[in-house]
C-alpha cells in the first residue's frame, strides 16, 4: 500500500473556515461596489413617489435633464418589453409607477448620469403633479377598507373545529399584533448591467435569485432569457430581502446599458432602499382558541392578516407559511387557519428568513401564554401538554404526518441544561422582594418545515470541472450571502473527490453556469446544491473508477477514493495523476449535477400534502430583567439547543444559529417600523432603525447543537437545514418578557405583549397590567 | 493674518497626499473609494451609523500620534490635514500575513457576509492598541459603532478577546513606519492657514479662526462633522465655504481649576472622558452611551451645544449643573447661561461670525445629589428617547433647598422643568412630595410622538425617572446590571 501521505482526512463536518474569510477581513472581498467600472460607466438613481396613493397627474422633467453630468431620464416609455418585474408573474409590479402611485417610496423613473452623485441630485428636481387617493396603511386600515387582498388567501383545515370549541370547556379570543422587520443586509441592493453584442447583457446583481433577475431583464427587454447572463460572486447579507427585491435594480440597470450601450451601475442610499424595498411582513392575527382544564388545545380558528403592501411579490407563500407554522410543536385536534394578504399603502412586503413561519409562530406562543395564565400555569407545562406526538397526535394542520419529532429530548435536555425549574423558582422569589426590577425566563420551541412549499422549486444543479492538473471548479446554483455555503458544498465535493479544499475553486454563481435555479431561500441551500455537487462528482468518479479499472486492469468494484487520489487494488495512484491520464484517454472530466428533493408534495387548494421534506427542531431559555419604571430591559442569560441534524460544519452553523437568534431578538425587541400619518417611513437608517449591537448579545449566551441529531431523511451528509429556524428562538426573548411584566400583577392576567416589544411597550404592558389588576 | 498655504496634506496608509483641489464637501470615504480605488472601506449607512466605512485617524498629540476610529462616510477630506489614514488594505502585510486582528477574525469566524468585516477589523484595531487585553465591556463598547446583522456579534466579541495571542501590539509591524512618518506629520504643521478655492479654510490657530470666521460669517464650521457630514450625505446640502477647525489645539484644552471645569469647544466626547470620570462621575455611563466609538472620537461638546438639538445628550446634564456658555465674535466675548443659549427649534442665541469657544461646568457641591438618565429604544448608539438630568440638595431639616431638573427629547430645545422644580423646593424631601409634583410635568412638557417614543410614554417616563432620582437618593434605588458574568 502507497497511499499518499500528505492530504489530510474529509473536511465534512468540520469546522472549516468561511472561504472568504481572509478575504472579508482584509477589505479584499469584492462586491459589486467595489468592481473597477468599465469605462464610461453610467450611473443610475431613482426617483422615489412622496404621495402613498395619488394619480400622477404630470411630471416635468426640465429641471431634471438641464442638472450636472444629466445623460438622460428612463421612463415607462424607455422599456422595451414589459414594465413590470412582479415574481408572482402577476403583473402587479411596475418598475416605474404606471399613472398611479401605490405607496410613499415607489420609483417613478431614473436618472442616468455620469456619476452617481449627479444621478443623486438630480433625481430630486422633477416637479410632480398628485391627485390624491384615499389610502390604508396597515392590517387593521386595510379590513376596514373592505380587505382587498394581493393574492389568493389560503385556508388550512383539519378536524371538526365547531366540535372542538363545543367540547372545549375553556377558550380565549384574542388579537395580536407582530411587527415587520427591515432585513438591514449591510449592502445595499445594487447592480451593474454591461452590454454584450447583439441582445446581449451581463448583470452583476446582488441577488439571492440570479434565474428570477435573468428572467426579468429578459422580459423587460423583450429578449430571449439566453441573452442575459446574471453573475453574483457574494452578497453583503441578503436574509431574503434580496429574493426579489434586486429584480427592479437589475432591471433598470440593464435597460439603461442596453439604452446607451454603456455600462451602467445602481445603487440607492440606505434611506431609499429601506424606504422603496419590501422588509418582512407585520400581522394581525386575530383568534379563537379552545382548550381543557389541563391546558390542552382543543380548537383553534385563526384569521392571519397580513400587510402585504402594494403588490403580490411573495406575500402569497409568506402568509401561507405562517399557516403552515400555525402549530409551532404543537398538536391541534382541530384547528381552521385563514391567510389575508392584504392590499396596503406601503412597499410590497417580501421574503425574510423565516418567511411568515416566524410570524405564524409568534401568535401561536400568544394563545399557549394565554392559557398558561388563564390556568396559572408555567407556560412551560402548557406546551409540553401540547407537543406533537410521535406515533399519535403527530398530523399537522396541513395534513403532513411529522414523522422526525424530536422536541421533546431537545427540549428535555435544555431544561435540565439551562437549570430551568431552578432559576423560575430564584426568580418567582426575586420578584416577590424586588420592588422595581423584575424578572423572568421562559422556554419555547421551535419546529420549522422544510423544503419550497412550492414544490418545484425544490430543485438545483451543479457543474463541476476538472482540470488536467487535477483541480477543480465548482459552480452551482445558490448564492452566497454570509451563511456559508460555498464552503459546505466545497466540503461535499472535497469529500466526494477525496481531496484537499485547496484543489476546488469556488466559482461566482452564474446563470452561465447552471440554468433555471431557485432562490438560494427557504434554508434550502446546502440541502439542494449540496446534492447537486455530490451528483456531478458521482458521475465524474464513475468514469473516473472505469477508466481506473481499465488501466489497472481490476475489477471496478475494488477501485476506491482515498485521501489524495484511488486505489485500485494494490495500486495507488494520486488524484491528479489519475486526471491526467483520464485525459489522455478521453474521459469525460466534466459533470452537471442534479437534485430534486423527494417525497413531497403539496396541493394548495384542499389544504392538504407532505410540502416539507423533515423538520428542524429547536428550543431556547430566556432570562431577562425589566425596570417597570422606564420599560428597559437586559437580556440576562439565553441557552440554546439546536438541532441541524448530523452538521456539515459546526462552526459554520453555530454561526447561524448565533447570527440568526440576534436577529430574531432585534425582530422582536428594538426593530421598529414606524410609518407617519401621511404614509413616509420614518425609520429608514440605521439612526432611527435600531437592529440588535454587540452589548445587545445576552449576558450569558449558552449556544449549543444537538450533536445526537442524525437526519432520519438521507440529506446532504445527514444534515439539515439551519439558515432560517434560530431566528425563531428569540420567541423566548418575548416571553420572559412578558413574565417579567406580568409579575406586576402577580402572574394573574395575561401581559399580551405586542412585538416589538420595545422598552415603550414594556412600561405600558405594566402601566395596562397594574391598572386591570386593580379594577 | 496667517500666511496661506494651498493643499491638503495627509498621508494615507504609506502614501502621501497634497490635495489644491478638493471640495468642501468631499468625504473621506467617497475619496478613497472613488479616487484612490481603495474599496475595502465600505458605504453602509453613510450616516455614521454602520461603522462599515471605519478607518483610523492618526494626529499628532503632544510628541505621540494618537489614532482613533472614525467613521469615513462622514469625514470630510479637508479635515484631514496633518494626519495619518490607515485603511484595511494597510493591515495585511506584503506577503500576505494578515495582521493580529484579521488572523483573530478569520479564526474565529468573526466574519459571515463580510460587508461590516474592514469596519469591526479597524475598530478592533484601534481597540487592540490601546488595550491589547480588553474586559468584555471594552470590547462592547469599541464595538458600539459597528453593525453587523448576520454573526450576533459572538464570534467577533470572541476574535477581539484572542487578538493578542497572535501578536503584541508592540510587535506591530505598522508600529516602526508611524515613528518614520511622525516627522512629515509635524512637518505638515507649518503653522499656515490652508485655503482652496475660497471653500476651504483650515485656519492655522484659535484666533485665525476667530478673525477669519468674523470675515466669513456665512461660512459652515465643522469640527466633528458628526452633524455636518449628514448635511451633505443625506440632504445634499452644498456646506461651502467651510472652515475646518477639528484640528484647533487651542480648542482642544480642558483647564481644570478650583470652581469649574473647561472644554473648549473642540474636546471631542473620548478626549473629554477622563475629565467627566473623574469630576462628575455620575456622567460617565451616560458619555459611553453618547452615539458610538467613532463618533466620540469626533463630535466635541462644543458642536452638540452649538447646533442646537433639542435631543443633544450634554445640554440636559449641563443645564442641570449650572454649565455657562463662552461665545466670541472675533476678539470679542460674551458668556451666557447654558439653558438662555437654546432660544427655539432650530434657533439659538448665536449671531453671525460668532462661535462656542468653551463651556464652563462648575463642580458639583458636597451634598448635592445629581443624575443623568438617558432613555432610548436601544440601550447603546441610539439617539435618546428622552434625557434627564436631576439634581437637588437637601438640608439638614431634609427640605429641598435647591433643585434643578432639565430634559431632552421633551420639548423643542433643551430645556429645564421648571414647574416641577417649583413644585419640590422648600418641600420635604420624600416620596410623597415627589409623587405631589409629577404631574407637573405636564405643564413643562407637551412632548411630541415620532419614531422613537410616544408622548405618553415620554411623559410618564420623565415621571418615573424623577421618582428613580429620588429612590436613589434615598438608597432604595434599583438598577439594570449589565455586567457579564
Amino acid at each position: 500500500m502507497n497511499k499518499h501521505p500528505t492530504i489530510s482526512r474529509s473536511t465534512l463536518h468540520e469546522s472549516t473556515r468561511h472561504d472568504s474569510g481572509p478575504k472579508h477581513v482584509s477589505g479584499s472581498a469584492e462586491y459589486i461596489d467595489d468592481m473597477i467600472e468599465p469605462a464610461g460607466t453610467m450611473h443610475a438613481y431613482l426617483a422615489l413617489s412622496t404621495k402613498p396613493h395619488a394619480e400622477i397627474v404630470a411630471i416635468d422633467y426640465a429641471a431634471v435633464k438641464a442638472s450636472p453630468g444629466v445623460i438622460g431620464v428612463l421612463t415607462a416609455e424607455d422599456i422595451p418589453g414589459e414594465n413590470d418585474v412582479s415574481p408572482s408573474h402577476k403583473h402587479d409590479e411596475p418598475i416605474f409607477a404606471a399613472g398611479k402611485v401605490h405607496f410613499w417610496g415607489q420609483p417613478l423613473f431614473a436618472v442616468i448620469a455620469e456619476t452617481r452623485d449627479q444621478a443623486r441630485r438630480a433625481a430630486h428636481l422633477a416637479q410632480v403633479e398628485y391627485r390624491d387617493l384615499p389610502f390604508a396603511l396597515d392590517v387593521r386600515a386595510a379590513q376596514a377598507a373592505g380587505g382587498q387582498l394581493v393574492t389568493e388567501p389560503l385556508k388550512l383545515e383539519r378536524g371538526d373545529v365547531a366540535a372542538g370549541f363545543e367540547k372545549s370547556p375553556r377558550r380565549v379570543k384574542g388579537s395580536v399584533t407582530i411587527g415587520g422587520q427591515d432585513h438591514f443586509y449591510l449592502e445595499g441592493q445594487i447592480a451593474m448591467a454591461i452590454p454584450g453584442e447583439d441582445e446581449d447583457v451581463t448583470v452583476f446583481s446582488s441577488t439571492q435569485h440570479p434565474s428570477e433577475v435573468q428572467l426579468m431583464v429578459a422580459h423587460v427587454l423583450n429578449i430571449q432569457q439566453h441573452a442575459v447572463t446574471v453573475n453574483v460572486r457574494r452578497m453583503g447579507g441578503g436574509f431574503g430581502g434580496k429574493e426579489t427585491q434586486g429584480n427592479l435594480f437589475a432591471a433598470v440597470a440593464a435597460i439603461a446599458a442596453k439604452k446607451w450601450n454603456r455600462a451602467c451601475k445602481i445603487r440607492p442610499d440606505r434611506d431609499d432602499d429601506m424606504t422603496a424595498t419590501g422588509k418582512r411582513h407585520d400581522f394581525v392575527v386575530d383568534y379563537d382558541v379552545g382548550y381543557d382544564d389541563t391546558g390542552k388545545i382543543q380548537a383553534v380558528d385563526a384569521v392571519y392578516g397580513a400587510r402585504a403592501g402594494f403588490s403580490s411579490d411573495l406575500s402569497g407563500p409568506v402568509t401561507d407559511r405562517a399557516l403552515f407554522h400555525c402549530d409551532n410543536a404543537y398538536w391541534y385536534p382541530a384547528v381552521r387557519a385563514r391567510s389575508e394578504p392584504l392590499y396596503t399603502n406601503t412597499v410590497s412586503n417580501t421574503a425574510f428568513r423565516g418567511f411568515g413561519g416566524p410570524q405564524g409562530m409568534m401568535a401561536c406562543e400568544r394563545w399557549i401564554e394565554d392559557i398558561a395564565y388563564d390556568l396559572g400555569r408555567d407556560p412551560l407545562e402548557i406546551r409540553k401538554a401540547n407537543f406533537y406526538g410521535t406515533d399519535s397526535e403527530n398530523v399537522t394542520p396541513y395534513h403532513q404526518v411529522v414523522e422526525d419529532n424530536v422536541i421533546h429530548r431537545v427540549v428535555d435536555e435544555l431544561e435540565q441544561s439551562s437549570d430551568y425549574q431552578a432559576r423560575r423558582k430564584a426568580i418567582l422569589d426575586y420578584n416577590a422582594g424586588s420592588p422595581i426590577l423584575k424578572k423572568g425566563i421562559a422556554l419555547t420551541p421551535v419546529k420549522f418545515g422544510i423544503s419550497f412549499t412550492a414544490t418545484w422549486y425544490n430543485q438545483a444543479g451543479a457543474l463541476v470541472h476538472v482540470y488536467k492538473d487535477g483541480s477543480i471548479h465548482l459552480s452551482h446554483g445558490g448564492t452566497e450571502m454570509g451563511q456559508g455555503l460555498y464552503i459546505k458544498v466545497a466540503q461535499v465535493l472535497a469529500d466526494a473527490f477525496c481531496v484537499g479544499l485547496d484543489a476546488i475553486k469556488i466559482m461566482a454563481t452564474s446563470t452561465g453556469k447552471v440554468p433555471n435555479t431557485s432562490a438560494t431561500a427557504a434554508s434550502s441551500g446546502s440541502d439542494l446544491n449540496g446534492m447537486a455537487a455530490w451528483d456531478a462528482a458521482r458521475q465524474i468518479k464513475a468514469r473516473l473508477v472505469t477508466h481506473a479499472a481499465k488501466l489497472y486492469q481490476c475489477d471496478e468494484a475494488v477501485v476506491e477514493f482515498v485521501p489524495g487520489g484511488i486505489q485500485a487494488g494494490d495500486q495507488f495512484v494520486a488524484f491528479a495523476e489519475l486526471i491526467a491520464s483520464a485525459y489522455l484517454n478521453r474521459v469525460q472530466l466534466s459533470a452537471a449535477g442534479f437534485y430534486q428533493t423527494p417525497k413531497i408534495h403539496w396541493d394548495r387548494a384542499t389544504g392538504r400534502g407532505h410540502p416539507f421534506y423533515y423538520f428542524a427542531y429547536g428550543a431556547s431559555v430566556s432570562e431577562v430583567t425589566i425596570d417597570t419604571l422606564t420599560g428597559e430591559y437586559v437580556v440576562d442569560r439565553v441557552d440554546i439547543l439546536h438541532d441541524v441534524g448530523r452538521s456539515l460544519n459546526p462552526a459554520i452553523d453555530i454561526g447561524q444559529v448565533e447570527g440568526g437568534f440576534i436577529q430574531g431578538m432585534g425582530w422582536l425587541t428594538t426593530e421598529e417600523l414606524v410609518w407617519d400619518d401621511k404614509g413616509q417611513l420614518r425609520t429608514k437608517a440605521p439612526s432611527t432603525y435600531k437592529i440588535p449591537v454587540a452589548s445587545d448579545v445576552p449576558r450569558i449566551f449558552n449556544v449549543r447543537l444537538a450533536e445526537w441529531s442524525v437526519n432520519k431523511e438521507p440529506t446532504i451528509g445527514r444534515s439539515k437545514a439551519v439558515g432560517e429556524p434560530p431566528l425563531m428562538l428569540a420567541m423566548s426573548v418575548v416571553e420572559a418578557l412578558s413574565m417579567a411584566v406580568a409579575s406586576v400583577a402577580d402572574y394573574k392576567i395575561a401581559p399580551r405583549l405586542d412585538t416589538p416589544v420595545t422598552p415603550e411597550r414594556v412600561l405600558m404592558g405594566c402601566e395596562r397590567l397594574k391598572r386591570e389588576a386593580r379594577g | 493674518m496667517a500666511e496661506i498655504a494651498n493643499a491638503i496634506r495627509f498621508i494615507l496608509n504609506d502614501e502621501e497626499i497634497a490635495l489644491t483641489d478638493v471640495a468642501a464637501d468631499t468625504t473621506l470615504l467617497d475619496f478613497l473609494r472613488l479616487e484612490k480605488r481603495l474599496r475595502g472601506s465600505k458605504e453602509g449607512c453613510a450616516e455614521g451609523d454602520c461603522g462599515a466605512c471605519t478607518v483610523l485617524v492618526g494626529r499628532l498629540h503632544g510628541d505621540e500620534m494618537i489614532y482613533d476610529s472614525v467613521t469615513a462616510c462622514i469625514r470630510f477630506v479637508g479635515s484631514l490635514h496633518g494626519t495619518h489614514v490607515v485603511t484595511v488594505e494597510h493591515l495585511r502585510a506584503k506577503d500576505g500575513t494578515l495582521h493580529p486582528v484579521q488572523q483573530a477574525m478569520v479564526d474565529q469566524h468573526g466574519s459571515q457576509c463580510g460587508f461590516c468585516t474592514p469596519g469591526f477589523v479597524m475598530s478592533l484595531y484601534g481597540l487592540w492598541m490601546r488595550d491589547p487585553h480588553p474586559s468584555q465591556p471594552a470590547i462592547e463598547k469599541a464595538l458600539q459603532g459597528n453593525l453587523c446583522r448576520c454573526t450576533g456579534y459572538a464570534p467577533i466579541i470572541r476574535a477581539a478577546k484572542a487578538i493578542s495571542s497572535y501578536g503584541a501590539p508592540e510587535a506591530d509591524p505598522l508600529r516602526a513606519e508611524r515613528i518614520a512618518l511622525k516627522g512629515k506629520i509635524k512637518a505638515i504643521h507649518d503653522g499656515r492657514r490652508v485655503e482652496i478655492a475660497d471653500q476651504i479654510i483650515v485656519p492655522a490657530s484659535l484666533d485665525d479662526f476667530a478673525s477669519v470666521y468674523e470675515a466669513n460669517p456665512g461660512a459652515t464650521i465643522v469640527a466633528g462633522s458628526t452633524d455636518v457630514g449628514l448635511w451633505v450625505t443625506k440632504f445634499m446640502r452644498r456646506i461651502g465655504p467651510v472652515i475646518f477647525i477639528g484640528h484647533l489645539q487651542e480648542l482642544k484644552r480642558i483647564a481644570e481649576n478650583d470652581s469649574e471645569l473647561r472644554f473648549y469647544a473642540g474636546v471631542s466626547y473620548s478626549e473629554a472622558l477622563p475629565s467627566i470620570a473623574a469630576n462628575f462621575p455620575q456622567l460617565g455611563e451616560l458619555w459611553d452611551r453618547i452615539a458610538g466609538e467613532q463618533i466620540r472620537n469626533m463630535g466635541t461638546i462644543g458642536g452638540n451645544i452649538a447646533n442646537g438639538s433639542p435631543i443633544g445628550d450634554t445640554p440636559p446634564p449641563l443645564i442641570a449643573l449650572g454649565a455657562k456658555l463662552h461665545l466670541r465674535w472675533g476678539e470679542h466675548r460674551r458668556e451666557i447661561k447654558l439653558e438662555d443659549y437654546f432660544l427655539a427649534y432650530g434657533k439659538q442665541d448665536r449671531q453671525p461670525g460668532e462661535f462656542v469657544e468653551s463651556v464652563t461646568i462648575p463642580y458639583l457641591p458636597a451634598g448635592e445629589h445629581f443624575a443623568t438618565y438617558k432613555v432610548s429604544k436601544r440601550r447603546e448608539e441610539d439617539i435618546s428617547a428622552l434625557c434627564g438630568a436631576f439634581r437637588v440638595f437637601v438640608n439638614d431639616a431634609g427640605v429641598v433647598g435647591m433643585v434643578r431638573i432639565a430634559f431632552g427629547g421633551m420639548a423643542a430645545t433643551p430645556k429645564r422643568a421648571r414647574a416641577v422644580e417649583a413644585a419640590l423646593v422648600g418641600k420635604p424631601w420624600t416620596l410623597e412630595t415627589v409623587e405631589a409634583a409629577i404631574g407637573a410635568f405636564a405643564e413643562d412638557y407637551q412632548p411630541i410622538s415620532d419614531m422613537r417614543a410616544s408622548a405618553e410614554y415620554r411623559l410618564l417616563t420623565a415621571q418615573n425617572l424623577l421618582l428613580r432620582f429620588f429612590h436613589e437618593t434615598t438608597g432604595r434605588g434599583q438598577r439594570l446590571r449589565r455586567e457579564v458574568a
